[in-house]
Protein backbone atom coordinates (compact mmCIF):
# COMPACT_ATOMS: atom_id res chain seq x y z
CA UNK A 1 0.00 0.00 0.00
CA UNK A 2 2.38 2.21 -0.67
CA UNK A 3 1.76 5.79 -2.80
CA UNK A 4 2.83 5.90 -6.18
CA UNK A 5 1.83 6.75 -9.75
CA UNK A 6 -1.30 4.80 -10.02
CA UNK A 7 -2.87 7.79 -7.48
CA UNK A 8 -2.11 10.24 -10.39
CA UNK A 9 -3.64 7.65 -13.32
CA UNK A 10 -6.49 7.66 -11.16
CA UNK A 11 -6.92 11.09 -10.60
CA UNK A 12 -6.62 11.94 -14.27
CA UNK A 13 -9.32 9.22 -14.81
CA UNK A 14 -11.70 10.72 -12.21
CA UNK A 15 -11.48 14.19 -13.93
CA UNK A 16 -12.47 12.82 -17.14
CA UNK A 17 -15.15 10.63 -15.57
CA UNK A 18 -16.89 14.17 -13.87
CA UNK A 19 -16.12 15.80 -17.39
CA UNK A 20 -17.92 13.42 -19.41
CA UNK A 21 -20.38 13.74 -16.58
CA UNK A 22 -20.91 17.48 -16.32
CA UNK A 23 -20.80 17.48 -20.29
CA UNK A 24 -22.87 14.26 -21.51
CA UNK A 25 -24.93 12.90 -18.65
CA UNK A 26 -26.48 15.37 -16.36
CA UNK A 27 -27.69 18.35 -18.89
CA UNK A 28 -29.97 15.69 -20.82
CA UNK A 29 -31.20 13.97 -17.45
CA UNK A 30 -31.98 17.72 -15.95
CA UNK A 31 -33.84 19.07 -19.47
CA UNK A 32 -36.46 15.99 -19.35
CA UNK A 33 -36.80 15.89 -16.02
CA UNK A 34 -37.14 19.18 -15.53
CA UNK A 35 -39.34 19.33 -18.99
CA UNK A 36 -41.48 17.13 -17.11
CA UNK A 37 -41.99 18.42 -14.17
CA UNK A 38 -43.22 21.59 -15.86
CA UNK A 39 -45.46 19.52 -18.03
CA UNK A 40 -47.11 18.14 -14.94
CA UNK A 41 -47.18 21.55 -13.05
CA UNK A 42 -48.98 23.16 -16.44
CA UNK A 43 -51.64 20.16 -16.80
CA UNK A 44 -52.00 20.54 -13.03
CA UNK A 45 -52.82 24.14 -13.30
CA UNK A 46 -54.92 23.11 -16.29
CA UNK A 47 -57.00 20.87 -14.80
CA UNK A 48 -57.45 23.72 -11.89
CA UNK A 49 -59.11 25.82 -14.19
CA UNK A 50 -61.04 23.20 -15.81
CA UNK A 51 -62.70 22.18 -12.61
CA UNK A 52 -63.12 26.83 -11.80
CA UNK A 53 -64.73 27.09 -15.32
CA UNK A 54 -66.83 24.11 -14.77
CA UNK A 55 -67.95 25.55 -11.28
CA UNK A 56 -68.40 28.78 -13.29
CA UNK A 57 -70.54 27.09 -15.25
CA UNK A 58 -72.43 24.74 -13.03
CA UNK A 59 -73.33 28.01 -11.44
CA UNK A 60 -74.38 30.03 -14.55
CA UNK A 61 -76.79 26.78 -15.58
CA UNK A 62 -78.20 27.02 -11.84
CA UNK A 63 -79.05 30.43 -12.44
CA UNK A 64 -80.84 30.29 -15.93
CA UNK A 65 -82.93 27.56 -14.66
CA UNK A 66 -83.89 29.63 -11.55
CA UNK A 67 -84.60 32.39 -14.09
CA UNK A 68 -86.67 30.33 -16.58
CA UNK A 69 -88.70 28.00 -13.89
CA UNK A 70 -89.81 31.73 -12.78
CA UNK A 71 -90.87 32.92 -15.98
CA UNK A 72 -92.77 29.87 -16.41
CA UNK A 73 -94.46 30.31 -13.38
CA UNK A 74 -95.51 33.62 -14.44
CA UNK A 75 -96.90 32.52 -17.94
CA UNK A 76 -98.90 29.62 -15.82
CA UNK A 77 -100.11 32.32 -13.40
CA UNK A 78 -101.00 35.02 -16.58
CA UNK A 79 -102.71 32.17 -18.20
CA UNK A 80 -104.60 31.54 -15.55
CA UNK A 81 -105.40 34.64 -15.13
CA UNK A 82 -106.45 35.28 -18.41
CA UNK A 83 -108.53 31.68 -18.26
CA UNK A 84 -110.43 32.63 -15.74
CA UNK A 85 -110.95 36.29 -17.22
CA UNK A 86 -112.06 34.60 -20.22
CA UNK A 87 -114.24 31.93 -18.54
CA UNK A 88 -116.01 35.55 -15.92
CA UNK A 89 -116.46 36.93 -19.93
CA UNK A 90 -118.21 34.10 -21.15
CA UNK A 91 -120.49 33.98 -18.04
CA UNK A 92 -121.78 37.67 -18.48
CA UNK A 93 -122.44 36.94 -21.87
CA UNK A 94 -124.33 33.86 -21.59
CA UNK A 95 -126.33 35.31 -19.10
CA UNK A 96 -127.05 38.38 -21.15
CA UNK A 97 -127.72 36.24 -24.07
CA UNK A 98 -130.29 34.20 -21.32
CA UNK A 99 -131.82 37.37 -20.33
CA UNK A 100 -132.82 38.59 -23.80
CA UNK A 101 -133.72 34.69 -24.52
CA UNK A 102 -136.29 35.00 -21.55
CA UNK A 103 -136.95 38.31 -22.42
CA UNK A 104 -138.39 37.76 -26.09
CA UNK A 105 -140.15 34.47 -25.27
CA UNK A 106 -141.82 36.73 -22.14
CA UNK A 107 -143.07 38.99 -24.60
CA UNK A 108 -144.15 36.35 -27.53
CA UNK A 109 -146.06 34.99 -24.66
CA UNK A 110 -147.63 38.13 -24.07
CA UNK A 111 -148.63 38.41 -28.00
CA UNK A 112 -149.86 34.98 -27.71
CA UNK A 113 -152.11 35.94 -24.69
CA UNK A 114 -153.28 38.57 -26.31
CA UNK A 115 -154.13 37.17 -29.30
CA UNK A 116 -155.85 34.56 -27.67
CA UNK A 117 -157.59 37.02 -25.58
CA UNK A 118 -158.59 39.00 -29.23
CA UNK A 119 -159.74 35.59 -30.47
CA UNK A 120 -161.98 34.69 -27.14
CA UNK A 121 -163.79 38.22 -27.17
CA UNK A 122 -164.53 37.62 -30.74
CA UNK A 123 -165.89 34.24 -30.27
CA UNK A 124 -167.79 35.21 -26.85
CA UNK A 125 -169.36 38.23 -28.61
CA UNK A 126 -170.55 36.00 -31.63
CA UNK A 127 -171.78 33.42 -28.78
CA UNK A 128 -173.53 36.01 -26.61
CA UNK A 129 -175.20 36.87 -29.58
CA UNK A 130 -176.22 33.76 -30.42
CA UNK A 131 -177.10 32.99 -26.99
CA UNK A 132 -179.50 35.82 -26.74
CA UNK A 133 -181.27 35.27 -29.89
CA UNK A 134 -181.90 31.84 -28.49
CA UNK A 135 -183.11 33.40 -25.18
CA UNK A 136 -185.26 36.51 -26.68
CA UNK A 137 -185.92 34.08 -29.48
CA UNK A 138 -186.59 36.83 -32.26
CA UNK A 139 -184.78 38.32 -34.53
CA UNK A 140 -182.30 40.89 -33.53
CA UNK A 141 -180.97 42.89 -36.13
CA UNK A 142 -177.17 42.93 -36.44
CA UNK A 143 -176.80 46.03 -37.82
CA UNK A 144 -178.77 47.92 -35.30
CA UNK A 145 -177.27 46.37 -32.34
CA UNK A 146 -173.84 45.84 -33.46
CA UNK A 147 -172.87 48.94 -31.80
CA UNK A 148 -174.27 47.74 -28.52
CA UNK A 149 -172.68 44.58 -29.01
CA UNK A 150 -168.77 45.56 -29.92
CA UNK A 151 -169.57 47.67 -26.63
CA UNK A 152 -170.07 44.37 -24.73
CA UNK A 153 -167.30 42.06 -26.29
CA UNK A 154 -164.86 45.58 -24.97
CA UNK A 155 -165.92 45.23 -21.33
CA UNK A 156 -165.37 41.41 -21.33
CA UNK B 1 -11.05 -21.12 0.78
CA UNK B 2 -7.49 -21.24 1.00
CA UNK B 3 -5.60 -22.32 -2.14
CA UNK B 4 -3.75 -25.75 -1.61
CA UNK B 5 -0.73 -23.89 -2.57
CA UNK B 6 -0.16 -21.55 0.18
CA UNK B 7 2.14 -22.35 2.50
CA UNK B 8 1.28 -19.96 4.84
CA UNK B 9 -1.75 -17.97 5.90
CA UNK B 10 0.51 -14.74 5.26
CA UNK B 11 1.14 -15.81 1.96
CA UNK B 12 -2.54 -16.59 1.40
CA UNK B 13 -3.58 -12.81 2.78
CA UNK B 14 -0.41 -11.20 1.07
CA UNK B 15 -1.08 -12.69 -2.40
CA UNK B 16 -4.74 -11.44 -2.22
CA UNK B 17 -3.57 -7.75 -0.98
CA UNK B 18 -0.84 -7.30 -3.23
CA UNK B 19 -1.25 -5.28 -6.64
CA UNK B 20 -0.16 -5.84 -10.24
CA UNK B 21 2.34 -3.76 -10.60
CA UNK B 22 3.41 -2.23 -13.82
CA UNK B 23 6.49 -0.51 -13.53
CA UNK B 24 6.76 2.63 -15.53
CA UNK B 25 10.59 2.79 -16.42
CA UNK B 26 10.29 5.54 -19.40
CA UNK B 27 8.60 7.56 -16.88
CA UNK B 28 11.87 7.73 -14.48
CA UNK B 29 13.68 5.81 -11.84
CA UNK B 30 11.87 4.88 -8.26
CA UNK B 31 9.29 3.26 -6.55
CA UNK B 32 6.48 6.09 -7.49
CA UNK B 33 6.72 5.57 -11.36
CA UNK B 34 4.59 2.55 -10.83
CA UNK B 35 0.96 1.49 -11.90
CA UNK B 36 -1.12 -0.79 -10.51
CA UNK B 37 -2.73 -1.93 -13.18
CA UNK B 38 -5.46 -3.72 -11.35
CA UNK B 39 -6.88 -0.63 -9.56
CA UNK B 40 -6.37 1.18 -12.99
CA UNK B 41 -7.94 -0.83 -15.29
CA UNK B 42 -10.82 -1.72 -12.99
CA UNK B 43 -11.54 1.50 -11.70
CA UNK B 44 -11.58 2.59 -15.45
CA UNK B 45 -13.41 -0.18 -16.69
CA UNK B 46 -16.51 0.31 -13.86
CA UNK B 47 -16.03 4.23 -14.84
CA UNK B 48 -16.53 3.63 -18.50
CA UNK B 49 -19.62 0.82 -17.40
CA UNK B 50 -21.46 2.72 -15.01
CA UNK B 51 -21.36 5.98 -16.29
CA UNK B 52 -21.37 4.63 -19.66
CA UNK B 53 -24.96 3.02 -19.22
CA UNK B 54 -26.04 6.00 -17.55
CA UNK B 55 -24.82 7.87 -20.60
CA UNK B 56 -26.65 5.42 -23.10
CA UNK B 57 -29.98 6.38 -20.74
CA UNK B 58 -29.51 10.17 -20.41
CA UNK B 59 -29.02 10.32 -24.27
CA UNK B 60 -32.44 9.11 -25.41
CA UNK B 61 -33.86 10.16 -22.16
CA UNK B 62 -37.69 11.62 -22.22
CA UNK B 63 -39.76 14.30 -20.82
CA UNK B 64 -43.08 11.93 -21.20
CA UNK B 65 -43.72 8.62 -19.51
CA UNK B 66 -39.86 7.21 -18.52
CA UNK B 67 -39.21 3.94 -19.33
CA UNK B 68 -38.64 2.01 -16.38
CA UNK B 69 -34.15 1.70 -16.84
CA UNK B 70 -34.90 5.64 -17.43
CA UNK B 71 -37.56 5.85 -14.19
CA UNK B 72 -33.79 4.05 -12.10
CA UNK B 73 -31.43 6.39 -13.89
CA UNK B 74 -33.44 9.28 -12.73
CA UNK B 75 -34.18 8.15 -9.65
CA UNK B 76 -30.61 7.93 -9.11
CA UNK B 77 -30.50 11.59 -10.11
CA UNK B 78 -32.74 13.04 -8.01
CA UNK B 79 -31.46 11.47 -4.94
CA UNK B 80 -27.67 13.26 -5.52
CA UNK B 81 -29.99 16.55 -7.19
CA UNK B 82 -31.22 16.24 -3.30
CA UNK B 83 -28.48 15.59 -1.29
CA UNK B 84 -26.56 18.41 -3.55
CA UNK B 85 -29.00 20.62 -2.89
CA UNK B 86 -29.33 20.73 0.55
CA UNK B 87 -25.57 21.49 0.68
CA UNK B 88 -24.54 23.38 -1.84
CA UNK B 89 -26.57 26.54 -2.02
CA UNK B 90 -25.49 28.18 -6.02
CA UNK B 91 -25.95 26.68 -9.50
CA UNK B 92 -25.24 22.87 -8.83
CA UNK B 93 -26.43 21.68 -11.84
CA UNK B 94 -23.22 23.51 -13.73
CA UNK B 95 -20.76 21.06 -11.87
CA UNK B 96 -21.14 20.12 -8.20
CA UNK B 97 -24.34 17.94 -8.59
CA UNK B 98 -22.81 16.16 -11.80
CA UNK B 99 -19.46 15.92 -9.68
CA UNK B 100 -21.43 14.40 -6.87
CA UNK B 101 -23.14 11.72 -8.98
CA UNK B 102 -19.63 10.95 -11.29
CA UNK B 103 -18.46 10.11 -7.46
CA UNK B 104 -21.36 8.32 -5.65
CA UNK B 105 -21.65 5.85 -9.12
CA UNK B 106 -17.94 5.53 -9.75
CA UNK B 107 -17.06 4.73 -5.90
CA UNK B 108 -20.42 2.52 -5.18
CA UNK B 109 -19.11 0.44 -8.42
CA UNK B 110 -15.58 0.12 -7.05
CA UNK B 111 -16.86 -0.82 -3.51
CA UNK B 112 -19.38 -2.78 -4.97
CA UNK B 113 -16.30 -5.51 -6.45
CA UNK B 114 -15.96 -6.27 -2.81
CA UNK B 115 -19.06 -8.71 -3.32
CA UNK B 116 -17.48 -10.90 -5.79
CA UNK B 117 -15.71 -14.04 -4.07
CA UNK B 118 -12.53 -13.58 -3.68
CA UNK B 119 -10.58 -16.65 -4.17
CA UNK B 120 -13.32 -17.94 -6.90
CA UNK B 121 -12.59 -14.51 -8.73
CA UNK B 122 -8.57 -15.20 -8.02
CA UNK B 123 -9.18 -18.16 -10.29
CA UNK B 124 -10.84 -16.80 -13.16
CA UNK B 125 -8.25 -13.94 -13.11
CA UNK B 126 -5.84 -16.80 -13.12
CA UNK B 127 -7.07 -18.32 -16.53
CA UNK B 128 -6.68 -14.79 -17.64
CA UNK B 129 -2.75 -14.91 -17.31
CA UNK B 130 -3.54 -12.40 -14.35
CA UNK B 131 -1.33 -14.02 -11.26
CA UNK B 132 -1.74 -10.98 -9.01
CA UNK B 133 -5.33 -9.06 -9.63
CA UNK B 134 -7.07 -7.66 -6.94
CA UNK B 135 -10.70 -6.61 -8.16
CA UNK B 136 -11.45 -3.88 -5.63
CA UNK B 137 -9.93 -0.77 -6.78
CA UNK B 138 -11.27 1.49 -3.45
CA UNK B 139 -9.37 -1.19 -1.37
CA UNK B 140 -5.70 0.53 -2.53
CA UNK B 141 -5.40 3.30 -1.34
CA UNK B 142 -4.01 5.25 -4.31
CA UNK B 143 -6.87 5.49 -5.77
CA UNK B 144 -8.66 6.82 -2.79
CA UNK B 145 -6.47 8.83 -2.35
CA UNK B 146 -6.26 9.71 -6.29
CA UNK B 147 -9.99 10.64 -6.21
CA UNK B 148 -9.13 12.72 -2.82
CA UNK B 149 -6.55 14.39 -4.90
CA UNK B 150 -8.93 15.08 -7.45
CA UNK B 151 -11.46 16.98 -5.04
CA UNK B 152 -8.89 18.66 -3.72
CA UNK B 153 -7.30 20.58 -6.63
CA UNK B 154 -11.44 20.88 -7.40
CA UNK B 155 -11.57 22.33 -3.65
CA UNK B 156 -9.04 24.93 -4.21
CA UNK B 157 -9.62 25.87 -8.22
CA UNK B 158 -13.38 27.00 -6.97
CA UNK B 159 -11.84 28.73 -3.92
CA UNK B 160 -9.80 30.63 -6.53
CA UNK B 161 -12.50 30.79 -8.80
CA UNK B 162 -15.05 32.12 -6.64
CA UNK B 163 -13.20 34.43 -4.46
CA UNK B 164 -10.50 35.61 -6.68
CA UNK B 165 -7.03 34.65 -6.05
CA UNK B 166 -6.60 38.39 -3.47
CA UNK B 167 -9.53 36.37 -1.51
CA UNK B 168 -8.71 33.09 -1.47
CA UNK B 169 -5.08 34.02 -0.12
CA UNK B 170 -6.50 36.61 2.46
CA UNK B 171 -9.01 33.86 3.53
CA UNK B 172 -5.81 31.47 3.79
CA UNK B 173 -3.88 34.37 6.04
CA UNK B 174 -6.93 35.71 7.86
CA UNK B 175 -9.50 32.64 8.64
CA UNK B 176 -10.37 32.10 11.79
CA UNK B 177 -8.49 33.88 13.80
CA UNK B 178 -9.14 37.43 12.01
CA UNK B 179 -7.32 39.60 9.97
CA UNK B 180 -4.57 40.68 12.45
CA UNK B 181 -0.47 40.36 11.30
CA UNK B 182 -0.11 39.00 14.13
CA UNK B 183 -2.42 35.59 13.88
CA UNK B 184 -1.58 35.70 10.37
CA UNK B 185 0.94 32.20 11.27
CA UNK B 186 -1.40 30.71 13.48
CA UNK B 187 -3.88 31.05 10.37
CA UNK B 188 -1.71 29.35 8.13
CA UNK B 189 -0.58 26.85 10.08
CA UNK B 190 -4.89 26.23 10.47
CA UNK B 191 -5.75 26.46 6.96
CA UNK B 192 -2.50 24.06 6.13
CA UNK B 193 -3.61 21.69 8.54
CA UNK B 194 -7.31 21.61 7.01
CA UNK B 195 -5.90 21.65 3.84
CA UNK B 196 -3.84 18.60 4.41
CA UNK B 197 -6.09 16.45 6.79
CA UNK B 198 -8.90 17.01 3.91
CA UNK B 199 -8.22 14.83 1.24
CA UNK B 200 -6.13 12.66 4.15
CA UNK B 201 -9.61 11.71 6.13
CA UNK B 202 -11.44 11.76 2.64
CA UNK B 203 -9.66 8.92 1.18
CA UNK B 204 -8.58 7.15 4.52
CA UNK B 205 -11.82 6.78 5.35
CA UNK B 206 -12.48 5.03 2.04
CA UNK B 207 -9.57 2.87 1.99
CA UNK B 208 -9.69 1.52 5.29
CA UNK B 209 -13.00 0.25 5.11
CA UNK B 210 -12.61 -1.12 2.24
CA UNK B 211 -9.72 -2.54 3.38
CA UNK B 212 -10.51 -3.92 6.27
CA UNK B 213 -13.64 -5.59 4.42
CA UNK B 214 -11.09 -7.18 2.41
CA UNK B 215 -9.23 -8.66 4.91
CA UNK B 216 -12.08 -10.02 7.06
CA UNK B 217 -13.54 -11.86 4.18
CA UNK B 218 -9.57 -13.05 3.99
CA UNK B 219 -9.55 -14.04 7.52
CA UNK B 220 -13.20 -16.04 7.10
CA UNK B 221 -12.02 -17.98 3.96
CA UNK B 222 -8.13 -18.83 6.43
CA UNK B 223 -10.91 -20.21 8.95
CA UNK B 224 -12.86 -21.88 6.24
CA UNK B 225 -9.39 -23.69 5.24
CA UNK B 226 -9.02 -25.14 8.62
CA UNK B 227 -11.90 -28.29 8.66
CA UNK B 228 -15.47 -28.77 8.73
CA UNK B 229 -16.68 -26.77 11.20
CA UNK B 230 -14.37 -23.92 9.65
CA UNK B 231 -16.15 -24.24 6.41
CA UNK B 232 -19.38 -24.09 8.05
CA UNK B 233 -18.98 -21.13 10.31
CA UNK B 234 -16.53 -19.05 7.95
CA UNK B 235 -19.53 -19.41 5.54
CA UNK B 236 -21.97 -18.20 7.98
CA UNK B 237 -20.06 -15.50 8.94
CA UNK B 238 -18.83 -14.74 5.92
CA UNK B 239 -22.37 -14.67 4.48
CA UNK B 240 -23.59 -11.87 7.32
CA UNK B 241 -20.24 -9.89 6.55
CA UNK B 242 -20.95 -9.83 2.83
CA UNK B 243 -24.62 -8.79 3.79
CA UNK B 244 -23.04 -6.10 6.33
CA UNK B 245 -21.04 -5.38 3.86
CA UNK B 246 -23.52 -4.20 1.80
CA UNK B 247 -24.33 -1.71 3.57
CA UNK B 248 -20.88 -0.52 4.36
CA UNK B 249 -20.33 -0.28 0.42
CA UNK B 250 -22.80 1.61 -0.39
CA UNK B 251 -22.92 3.73 2.76
CA UNK B 252 -18.49 4.30 2.12
CA UNK B 253 -20.02 5.54 -1.54
CA UNK B 254 -22.10 7.98 0.23
CA UNK B 255 -20.24 9.89 2.52
CA UNK B 256 -17.16 9.91 0.17
CA UNK B 257 -19.87 12.04 -2.17
CA UNK B 258 -21.34 13.88 0.83
CA UNK B 259 -18.10 14.79 1.68
CA UNK B 260 -16.78 15.69 -1.83
CA UNK B 261 -19.98 17.81 -2.22
CA UNK B 262 -19.40 19.55 1.37
CA UNK B 263 -15.66 20.47 0.99
CA UNK B 264 -16.63 21.81 -2.35
CA UNK B 265 -19.46 23.73 -1.07
CA UNK B 266 -17.28 24.99 1.52
CA UNK B 267 -14.62 26.00 -1.46
CA UNK B 268 -17.56 28.16 -2.30
CA UNK B 269 -18.83 30.03 0.12
CA UNK B 270 -15.93 30.23 2.63
CA UNK B 271 -15.49 31.13 6.34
Amino acid sequence: MNLNFTMIAQAIAFAILIWFTVKFVWPPLLNAIEKRQKEIADGLAAAQEGKLSLEVAAKKNAETLNEVKQKGAEIVSQAEKRASEIVEQAKNVANEEGDRIIASAKSEIDQEVNRAKEELRGQISTLAIQGAEKILDKEIDKKIHADMLTKLAKDL
Amino acid sequence: MADSSYNSPSEYIGHHLSNNELHLDFLGEGSFMTLHLDSFVMAVILGVLSMGLIWLVARKASAGVPTKTQAFVELIFSFIDDQVGNIFHGNRHSFVAPAALTVFIWVLMMNAMDFLPIDIMAKFYAMLGLYEWKAVPTSDVNTTFGLALGVWFLMIYFGIKVKGMGGWLHEIFCAPFGSSVWVWPANFLFNLIEYVSKPLSHSLRLFGNMYAGEVIFLLLGLWAATGVSGIIFGSILGAGWAIFHILIVVLQAYIFMMLTVVYLSMAHEGH
